[in-house]
């Protein structure tokens, strides 16, 4: 299943977070991301983290692995933190050296702004963690469904979003056999200066594209030889229907919410 | 009754290219079992891609289920004539199994209830009703192929066009599409058309049509195609082992009624000819 690690990092599972409908994980994170920047006290922030802590422990995933899945953005955090800390000139001088001076008002700022940043990007992981990619789609289809009358063409990027992830795992095997087609013929991937190497990739990438383009074009004739034109005039065979989990989140959620504005001052 | 019928029909990709087909005429009845056969460049997948209005001809008149096919029934055409492609890889649309077979029916606007019923109803027809929730990159080439045969049968269509659906496969995923097409010969009355230049594959069909140069070279059954093979091989095709083994056979005095397509046909004839002397 080497492919799908690249995809997400879903993990299949049977949480309670995992049963909740795509669509409730999706409204609960994109308003989430809009909460956690009105949180401006202690108590406010530790509220948040409780929150994400409870749905950290719900999805039954190993700690290790959340937090192994959000490494890439660590130095993104500690670099906040560092040029709050630089930049911020507010409050009691705690640390001088020479001409540089740390204030505690920059230490406060630095903490609060990347702890919102870890509490955003640890919520955000959980959706993509516990969710497989085609029903993020289903999700984004039918919760962008009313755009479409703005003429936005939301089953068709829905569409192309699912056909890209069918084809991902075909075009890795296909990069596969190129590069090793290639290599036999000579073509060097793994040594020499970097400048060599990427000029390595381009007899890899041309007859990859080009077979993309191919296949491409037989995929959109065997559509339209079965039926296929556009959303209109079509039904669904995959369905999502709100359970009662749903109806029980979203109502905690809502209360979680509430007492975070009295929280915050 | 009629279920293809190309009348007059000339077609050429680009103006400044020779015709594919020229002053082209085929029938085909309803019910039958038809294989058309002919070598790269022939004109036959030309001939499934009019079939279903994938192209137009310059000319001439095609008619499916004794109506023409003109651009704006063309919809209703193809809910008539359910087509197989070569690569079985290209034309899995959908992320699973299921999502594909339910692919043709979403686009048709069938209720989800009825599609839940022919989605079962058609993979059991191919064998593949264990795989429903498989992934396409988990699925051999045959078994691509069977689900693309599904998903065409669950519009139920009156015509199966197959259009070199065994070429890209291993002998074992061929016979399995054999095997699959012969079964639903059986089971339901379809007309069937199998394009191919796999002389082993027009033995389940009852009637054979050879293609050479855009135009009809030989139109006959099954088993009396291999009494002009001379003339087969002139046009380039490769007469199969069995039969160019039962051909010298004769030569020494051994007649063969039919010729033998398969190896256990040759067996067959061979230990009950010398019953016959």
């Amino acid at each position: 299943m080497k492919s799908y690690m690249i995809i997400g990092q879903y993990v299949p599972g049977h949480s309670f977070i995992h049963r909740l409908d795509p669509r409730t994980k999706l409204m609960i994170i994109f308003t989430f991301v809009f909460i956690v920047f009105f949180a401006n006290n202690l108590v406010s922030y530790s509220w948040l983290t409780l929150f994400a802590f409870a749905a950290v422990l719900l999805t039954q995933l190993r700690l290790g692995y959340i937090i192994k899945g959000i490494t890439p953005v660590w130095f993104l955090i500690v670099f906040t933190l560092l040029l709050h800390i630089i930049v911020t000139k507010e409050g009691p001088i705690l640390l001088e050296i020479g001409s540089f001076a740390i204030h505690q008002g920059g230490i406060e700022r630095g903490l609060m702004i990347s702890w919102r940043f870890m509490l955003l990007v640890l919520v955000t992981s959980l959706l993509t963690l516990t969710t497989a990619p085609m029903e993020i789609t289903d999700a984004l289809e039918m919760l962008l469904g009313p755009f479409k009358k703005l003429r936005i063409p939301v089953h068709e990027l829905a569409l192309m979003m699912s056909i890209s992830l069918r084809f991902i795992p075909t075009l890795l095997d296909e990069t596969e056999k190129i590069s090793k087609a290639q290599a036999s013929r000579g073509v060097d991937f793994r040594t020499g200066s970097m400048k060599s190497r990427i000029y390595a990739i381009v007899p890899l990438l041309v007859p990859l594209f080009i077979s993309a383009f191919k296949r491409a074009e037989d995929l959109a004739m065997a559509m339209e030889a079965r039926g296929y034109r556009g959303s209109e005039g079509r039904t669904k065979l995959r369905q999502l229907q709100f359970k009662r989990i749903d109806y029980i989140t979203a109502i905690v959620y809502l209360a979680v919410m509430i007492m975070f504005l009295f929280l915050r001052q | 009754m009629v279920a293809i019928e190309f009348r007059d029909v000339y077609f050429r990709y680009n103006e400044d290219t020779p015709w594919v087909l020229k002053n082209f005429n085929l029938k085909i009845e309803s019910k039958e079992t038809v294989a058309i056969l002919g070598h790269n460049g022939s004109g036959k997948s030309t001939i499934a891609k009019l079939a279903n209005g994938l192209l137009m001809p310059q000319a001439g008149e095609i008619f499916i289920d004794d109506r023409k096919i003109t651009p704006t029934n063309v919809w209703e055409i193809r809910q008539k004539i359910g087509m197989v492609f070569q690569n079985p890889e290209n034309q899995f649309v959908g992320t699973t199994v299921r999502d594909d077979v339910a692919f043709g029916l979403e686009n048709r606007a069938i209720a989800r209830e009825e599609m839940l019923r022919r989605i079962q109803e058609s993979l059991q027809q191919v064998g593949m009703e264990a795989y429903e929730n498989h992934e396409p990159h988990h699925l051999s080439g045959g078994q691509k192929q069977r689900v693309a045969i599904a998903s065409v049968m669950a519009i139920h269509p009156q015509v199966l066009l197959l259009d070199e659906a065994t070429a890209m496969l291993d002998p074992r995923g061929k016979k399995e599409i054999l095997a699959t097409v012969l079964s639903l010969k059986e089971q339901l009355a379809i007309t069937t058309v199998m394009i191919t230049h796999d002389l082993q594959e027009i033995s389940i069909a009852d009637r054979v049509i050879v293609m050479n140069k855009g135009a009809i070279f030989k139109d006959t059954t099954t088993d009396k195609l291999f009494n002009s093979h001379q003339e087969l091989q002139s046009i380039g095709l490769t007469i199969p082992l069995s039969v160019q083994l039962a051909i010298e056979l004769e030569q020494y005095g051994y007649p063969f009624s039919t010729y033998p397509l398969k190896q256990e046909e040759l067996i067959e004839t061979l230990w009950k000819s010398h019953l016959k002397m």
